[in-house]
């Protein structure tokens, strides 16, 4: 495509500038925002990576995974302020997730360990396994709030902090889950993944984007169950001190 | 007389905010204590300090003569046993919710163990499948009870059970306090708002108000109180 082309595209921003002015709707500046950040992340990604690419140096793909794990702690660290380290605890479990999913692409040479596919790959493992850790989080602070009386009941009847818990974690794991098995469960009948759709403008064949696609949510199976319980794991402790008493919040 | 929990010049505090002072006293071993005094009066805190759900910030607390710091929380919350006045069900049946004591030290209640449980604390047999959720409100208590009896704890701490309850609740469970002490020789703490049930069930009797002790003795003493603000509180409670 051409940055000509490109311009001329810019028409699908000016419909809605036009809508939300004649309607009232008052979103006028945001859409601009939001077109000026995109036009600016992207470009600056997209030569990032270019840079990245033909350098072929496993520093630089280190950086920028890191960067990435960096960013989304950041982002989901907000859900779970509730929790005594939690940013560490979410970084550990993205590192984790990230080394777990592209050992095994990797090891089994599934893909090559070129930039073109670590990077975007490593971009869908974290960013899913950020979307989860909010989830999770999300779920896991309202169910123990909603259940408070539960925890102390089986504390005070000799449970230890893991059983007193064990309802509401299964149930945040569970919960956080969940939209990604569905997702998966319709995927294709309605709307075909972003990255196959890429894959086959670009000029792939459907059956090789497929492939890729079927990869991807494979992966992201994994991310997604692995995120959770981890960091289910890694957040129930500090709920708790070390009398087993539930910690007020 | 031997204590079963003894409180030596205790205090909690929220955030810097005095819930109890200066605690000392003592429920005594194989007795019913009852505890009464305004809402918000700390009665409830007081209980969870006995079996560790709360710590004090100063103070001691002996159970069977042994520093609450030197029991293991587990195997005295297990001795210490509570009735919480929301009396919680964890999802699922009546025989669920009574087998969970047993289930967290991955033992298992047989049916015939729920059934003399159910009527020990005077519920049919035919509640074992009934789903927790369906019960009345003194059901639910009495489930409670017999839940919090399956470890066979020596003291048992009852929050305000039967607030919510009707005249002939209030009465098979006043019955089952009596006779869960005389069975089983169970030392009993019971918060109840009902001054008439605390002189009636109690030996013993504490009043509390705004995080003290102003009165503490036998039960008795509530029918001619001496102390003003007792006097004042008895006044109002039995109009
Ligand atoms: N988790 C808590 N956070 C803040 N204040 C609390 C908390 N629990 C109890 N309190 C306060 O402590 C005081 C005593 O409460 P409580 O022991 O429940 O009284 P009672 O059982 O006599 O009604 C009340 O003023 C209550 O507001
Ligand atoms: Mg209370």
């Amino acid at each position: 495509m051409s940055l000509t082309a490109l311009s001329i595209s810019l028409i699908f921003v000016l419909i809605p500038f036009i809508l939300s002015k004649t309607f009232n709707l008052g979103l006028e500046k945001d859409t601009i925002i939001a077109v000026v950040r995109s036009i600016i992340q992207l470009f600056v990604v997209g030569y990032v990576l270019k840079f990245v690419f033909e350098s072929e140096s496993i520093v630089y793909i280190l950086l920028m995974v890191g960067v990435m794990i960096a960013a989304a702690t950041q982002n989901a660290r907000k859900k779970g302020a509730a929790i005594k380290g939690i940013t560490w605890k979410i970084a550990v479990t993205l590192i984790f997730i990230e080394v777990l999913t592209q050992a095994i692409l990797l090891g089994f040479q599934i893909t090559p360990h070129t930039a073109q596919y670590i990077i975007p790959i490593s971009g869908m493992v974290v960013g899913n396994g950020m979307v989860l850790a909010i989830l999770f989080l999300n779920r896991f602070i309202a169910e123990t709030a909603a259940h408070q009386d539960q925890t102390e009941l089986i504390l005070s009847l000799g449970g230890t902090p893991k059983q007193a818990i064990h309802r509401q974690l299964i149930a945040a794991i569970k919960a956080s889950m969940i939209p990604t098995i569905e997702s998966q469960k319709t995927i294709g009948l309605v709307q075909l993944p972003g990255m196959m759709s890429g894959q086959i403008i670009a000029g792939a064949s459907p059956i090789q984007a497929v492939q890729f696609q079927l990869l991807v949510l494979f992966l992201l199976l994994t991310a997604a169950a692995v995120t959770s319980i981890m960091l289910g794991f890694l957040s129930y402790p500090t709920l708790f001190n070390k009398q087993m008493q539930l910690m007020r919040r | 007389m031997k204590s079963a929990i003894q409180f030596n010049d205790v205090y909690y505090r929220i955030d810097n905010l005095p819930i109890l002072k200066q605690i000392t006293g003592s429920f005594y071993e194989g007795e019913i204590t009852t505890l009464v005094g305004p809402s918000g009066a700390g009665k409830t805190t007081l209980l969870k300090l006995c079996n560790r759900l709360l710590s004090p910030q100063s103070g001691d607390i002996y159970i069977n003569g042994k520093d609450i710091r030197d029991w293991d929380p587990i195997e005295l919350r297990r001795n210490v046993g509570m009735a919480l006045q929301s009396a919680p069900m964890i999802d699922g049946s009546v025989e669920q919710n009574l087998a969970l004591p047993l289930e967290l030290q991955g033992k298992h209640l047989s049916e015939h163990q729920a059934k003399d449980l159910l009527k020990d604390v005077g519920l049919s047999a035919e509640l074992l499948q009934r789903n927790s959720k369906e019960l009345s409100g003194g059901q639910r208590q009495k489930v409670s009870i017999a839940r919090t009896l399956v470890n066979r704890p020596q003291i048992l701490l009852l929050d305000e059970i039967t607030s919510s309850l009707d005249q002939v609740s209030q009465k098979e469970i006043e019955e089952l306090i009596i006779k869960i002490n005389r069975k089983f020789g169970v030392t009993i703490v019971w918060i109840t708002h009902n001054l008439q049930q605390a002189v009636d069930v109690g030996t013993y009797t504490w009043v509390m108000m705004a995080g003290e002790i102003i009165e503490a003795g036998k039960s008795d003493l509530l029918r001619s109180p001496s102390n003003d603000r007792v006097k004042q509180f008895v006044k109002g409670e039995w109009g």
